[in-house]
């Protein structure tokens, strides 16, 4: 059995990492945030991003959920919760959720407070005693059966889908096989290989539900008479050799490698532990679906690029794997495997296991050159209005 | 890698594919075996993109992976380029959508 060396939490599954989070709850403090972690040292992360303080119904939910996700992941040990004072999605609510999932978590409110200098000089001493608490936690010996393993890809080109991705897809094999989650998402990137998903569902519920996903997405464009040629594939795509859409998604679900599909979640909804793999319905900007993932519970985070994304997360360390020979060589600070080899003949199932040995020594502490750089984006999924009405329409 | 390595220039990755995928910049003229013939490149292709191994019809359906891709736009002999400037989607398309419902 393949073990990893983890933070154990006294509710839920290890972390990988152990931090204190300071998560804002809308755009307002945003950058009280970020300077709360800045001052308080290197174990203490930020989750900045763009949400406002009142967003619709619907829309409000998702953004809550994940907050809440975000405070509850395994790699955090503590939260601290900021809000303006204004904002609908209270920062009471979301600690208190946060509590419940077993961790300390402290509140600020700028308004309350006294405004931003208070609030971050509040937040840095808050901040600094919940880190306090939690710095004296050991790994311990933690079995793979409780990883859950969020797969990605951006910057894709037709190397992704004939080294990286199957490779990464192998890696996922492996876990499943340990009793572990891998999960994939962007569903606009199943349209042209749902067929191929479809037949891998469990069960029949399980093949309508993202059937039904995949056509949400896809009559989005027909909605707005519009195609998806221009941003499906992205130009940076084409340049790379994808023609269509099908070409694309063909090449992107194999990230999730070959195992039967035992779930569908929410975007931000929490993964199962010891659940194979599971797919989460997320919109195609990586950023959010990592983020999304992220908050369902990943502890770490696997991303394929062809082109050359440099992009990681504050939370879960980013493993980079390429497949483009070209920038596995330009890129080589960024990168954290080269699955290039697979065109030069080494076979997918050995560069597969060069991957989960990654996963299991990155689980154990091993820094991914996404975070040696500090390189961190943030940024939650915002339903709109069209999708709002979808969903509404479908409930 | 899943599939077949066509002279060291392209990869066959399903039999039942009408395309191949260039694993070296390519360049006219190169040669690539297929189907017990040679199949030469009427212009050059990058790395990552694809060669007609067998010529094509607008309307005609391209296959990689062993799934559809894609739909000619054009005429395409085997040996040249295919790409956005001659095959394109079928899938998401709100353009075609809306030009039906006003027809």
């Amino acid at each position: 059995m393949h073990t990893f060396r983890g933070y154990p939490r006294s509710s839920g599954p290890p972390g990988v990492r152990n931090y204190v989070a300071v998560i804002p709850t809308s755009v307002a403090t945003a950058a009280i945030a970020d300077e709360i972690a800045d001052r308080t040292g290197s174990n203490v992360r930020s989750t900045p991003h763009q949400m406002g303080a009142d967003p619709p119904d619907g829309a409000r939910e998702q953004i809550e959920r994940t907050l809440v996700g975000v405070g509850t992941n395994p790699n955090v040990g503590a939260a601290v919760v900021v809000g303006l004072g204004t904002e609908r999605i209270g920062i009471d609510d979301v600690a208190d959720e946060i509590a419940a999932a077993d961790r300390d978590v402290e509140t600020i409110s700028v308004r309350e407070v006294g405004g931003t200098t208070a609030a971050v000089g509040a937040g840095v001493e808050r901040a600094s005693t919940l880190w306090a608490a939690i710095e004296d936690l050991q790994r311990t010996e933690c079995d793979a059966s409780e990883l859950r393993f969020g797969v990605e890809c951006g910057g894709s080109d037709a190397t992704s889908g004939i080294a990286a991705n199957p490779a990464v897809g192998a890696a996922c094999d492996r876990l499943v096989r340990d009793g572990g989650t891998a999960t994939f998402s962007e569903t606009p990137e199943f349209i042209g290989a749902e067929h191929i998903l479809a037949e891998r569902c469990v069960d029949e519920d399980l093949r309508e539900r993202l059937l039904q996903r995949v056509d949400l997405r896809e009559s989005m464009a027909e909605l707005m008479g519009v195609d998806l040629r221009g941003a499906q594939p992205s130009p940076g795509n084409q340049e790379g050799g994808l023609t269509t859409i099908e070409e694309k998604s063909l090449g992107a679900i194999s990230k999730g490698g070959t195992t039967p599909i035992r779930g569908l979640v929410e975007y931000a909804e929490k993964l199962p532990v010891g659940g194979g793999l599971v797919l989460m319905d997320t919109p195609g900007y990586d950023v959010e679906s990592v983020v999304g993932k992220v908050a369902g519970g990943a502890q770490v985070i696997a991303f394929t690029t062809g082109r050359g994304s440099t992009t990681g997360n504050p939370l879960a360390p980013v493993i980079k794997v390429t497949g483009n020979p070209k920038t596995a060589e330009r890129l080589a600070n960024n990168m954290d495997v080269d699955a290039s080899t697979v065109i030069d003949g080494e076979s997918l199932d050995a560069v597969g296991e060069r991957i989960y040995e990654t996963l299991l020594s990155v689980a154990s502490g091993e820094r991914t050159a996404a975070e040696v750089r500090r390189l961190e984006e943030f940024a939650i999924n915002e339903l709109q209005p069209n999708e709002l009405a979808d969903i509404r329409e479908a409930t | 890698m899943k599939g077949e390595v066509l002279g060291d220039l392209g990869l066959h990755m399903a039999a039942a594919d009408n395309v191949v995928t260039a694993i070296e910049d390519l360049t006219a003229g190169d040669e690539i075996p297929y189907d017990g013939r040679v199949v030469e490149l009427r212009e050059d292709v990058p790395f990552g993109h694809k060669v007609a191994l067998v010529a094509l019809s607008p309307g005609d359906t391209i296959v990689k992976y062993g799934e559809p891709i894609a739909a000619a736009t054009d005429h395409i002999e085997a040996g040249e380029w295919v790409h956005t400037h001659n095959a394109e989607s079928k899938r998401g398309r709100g353009d075609v959508a809306a030009t039906e419902e006003v027809a």
